[in-house]
């Protein structure tokens, strides 16, 4: 069953913060959903492409077309950015020099 | 003639034509009782200011075009607030993208702006689409206007909760295990949940991507039908939509075989919900149609599989939400402070829990037992189902357990999944479904309604629309 530790593991991958109180919530919440979900492992299913049998995979492809005049969007999505330098999205420095 | 904005599309295309009535005239009826009712009810976030030169172009073009004019033109819809309509805001109802503007219009608004159709607003939703009671919106519940103490559904619970209240005409949803046709039912609408593929997913707020479709909710199957034509078809930008006669082309018969799974009903459904499912069936039967006991064994682990294969797609969507390029953007110290305290301010608590669920479920050491596990589960229950439309045309169940229950009934996140168990099926296997009113129980005193489900093979919404008239004429 989950433990707070899973839990906070978790919350570190998908780059969310959980509160002290809201990890205890989550963790006990957790072992009631998979409990549940866990169900799923008494489904008898064949494998590999048996499991597929009669369902063909479908490419699907396209011609390529005439793209769009360059820059007809900038501004429209350089409007949504929280910092911009001309139509240059500003973010943190990553790298920093010693 | 009923109030203008307690008309169906079909009446008031008609009242358009016969020139009873102005496009201004049907826009007008609803802005005023939306002023009046939408303070309590909350069903939309935002009410667009009327787009004069839109209304007149819609008027001109009944004008001229009469009996030809499409028949959308001209009426007054409402929108769910995952999908975009450009330059509005569009926020699933979400902290995260309570500041973000549409820079396109999706798929469907393009169709429906081509007909003349006119959009009132955005409605409320839960976050990001997860839930079924439309309490888990950032912007505050929204009320089921039949009995305001309960919930209207969810997450298309704002749009159900305008058709009912005649707030619109009529409105889209959008339906990932059931979103659209559990407030359908609960709020005493048709809803549609039409085939994987049938319609353009592009500018839609992406949830569970193999299991999303956009859908109507409408007072009358017919209208749904009219909705669903107006918005469907294959489109460049969803590479999984899919061409007329993909799938085998179903006739359809002069009376229906309602396939019954009666081994799902055994436990869970309120005795008054099965009773009236079991009377409309009798006047179903009485009208020529024929009832077929069918078996769907692996039905019993749908919701399971749903619960793992959702928010695995979840988590995958939303980590684009990091408060970069667009939506909440919170500062740290560090670039990661930037994407943690973002994505920590602008989610609510079931986005969390179900981005959590899906990393879980993702997650090395865990893929095999649950997420491939719950794809081959998946892969069965279509089986299945193909198998069963070998003998019957639609299969039918209630769409619900119960009727609408009251806010905080369900405060454990299990409890609310549970009022999916019917529904998800149809997005599990992509076939589509739809609900409609089946008669109305009591609770408390009060009158609710409650909703018919049918399933049909995939591409047979044309059957879907006959069963569920079916349904509205035995009423």
């Amino acid at each position: 069953m989950a433990t707070t530790e899973e839990v906070k593991k978790l919350a570190a991958l998908a780059r969310i913060k959980l509160a002290d109180a809201e990890l205890e919530k989550f963790t006990s919440e957790f072992d009631a959903i998979l409990a549940y979900v866990d169900t799923i492992s008494t489904v008898e299913a064949p494998q590999g492409e048996a499991l597929r049998r009669g369902q063909a995979l479908r490419n699907v492809m396209r011609e390529d077309g005439a793209p769009h005049a360059q820059g007809a969007f900038t501004e429209k999505l350089a409007a949504q950015f929280s910092a911009r330098e001309g139509d240059a999205l500003s973010v943190k420095q990553i790298i920093q020099h010693g | 003639m009923a109030k203008l904005n307690e008309l169906t599309i079909v009446e008031a295309a008609r009242a358009l034509r016969a020139r009873e009535v102005s496009v201004r005239d049907l826009w007008d009826a609803c802005i005023k009782a939306i002023e009046e009712k939408n303070p309590e009810l909350n069903a939309y976030l935002e009410v667009f200011a009327a787009d004069d030169a839109a209304i007149a172009a819609a008027q001109k073009r009944i004008d001229s075009e009469g009996e030809n004019a499409p028949l959308l033109c001209g009426i007054p819809l409402a929108i769910k607030d995952n999908i975009l309509i450009e330059g509005k805001v569009a926020s699933a109802a979400s902290k995260m993208l309570e500041n973000y503007r549409a820079t396109y219009d999706a798929t469907v608004i393009s169709k429906l702006k081509a007909q003349g159709a006119l959009f009132l607003g955005r409605t409320n939703m839960d976050e990001f689409a997860m839930g079924s009671s439309t309490e888990h919106s950032a912007f505050g519940r929204t009320l089921n206007p039949i009995d305001t103490s309960r919930v209207p559904g969810g997450s298309s619970g704002g749009s159900a909760s305008a058709v009912a209240a005649h707030l619109a005409l009529a409105a889209l949803g959008s339906d990932t295990g059931g979103s659209i046709r559990q407030p359908a039912a609960l709020t005493g609408l048709v809803g549609l949940k039409p085939t994987y593929g049938a319609v353009s997913r592009s500018g839609l707020i992406a949830m569970g991507s193999s299991l999303d479709q956009i859908g109507p909710l409408t007072k009358t199957v017919e209208d749904a039908r009219i909705l669903y034509e107006a918005i469907r078809g294959k489109d460049i930008l969803d590479a999984t939509t899919i061409s007329d006669g993909l799938y085998e082309t179903r006739k359809l018969p002069q009376s229906l075989r309602i396939g019954v799974p009666r081994h799902l009903l055994a436990e869970g459904v309120s005795a008054d919900v099965l009773a009236a499912f079991d009377a409309t069936l009798a006047k179903l039967t009485e009208a020529g149609h024929t009832l077929i006991d069918i078996e769907l064994p692996t039905s019993s682990h749908a919701l399971a599989a749903y619960y793992i294969i959702m928010p695995a797609e979840v988590s995958t969507n939303l980590a684009r939400l990091d408060g970069i390029r667009y939506g909440h953007a919170a500062r740290g110290t560090t670039l990661l402070d930037d994407y943690i305290d973002s994505r920590t301010e602008g989610f609510g608590e079931e986005t969390r829990r179900r981005i959590l669920l899906g990393t879980f479920v993702l997650s090395s050491g865990y893929i095999d037992a649950y997420y491939r596990k719950a794809d081959a589960a998946r892969a069965v229950l279509r089986r299945e189902y193909d198998k069963a439309f070998e003998s019957c045309d639609v299969i039918a169940f209630p769409t619900t357990l119960s009727p609408a229950f009251k806010f905080g009934e369900k405060s454990d996140p299990l409890s609310m999944y549970l009022e999916d168990i019917f529904t998800v099926t149809a997005n599990l296997t992509g076939m589509p479904a739809i609900s409609v009113p089946m008669g109305t129980v009591a609770r408390e005193g009060t009158v609710l309604p409650i909703g018919m489900h049918f399933t049909a093979p995939h591409q047979a919404e044309h059957i879907l629309f006959a069963a569920g008239s079916a349904v509205q004429v035995a009423q």
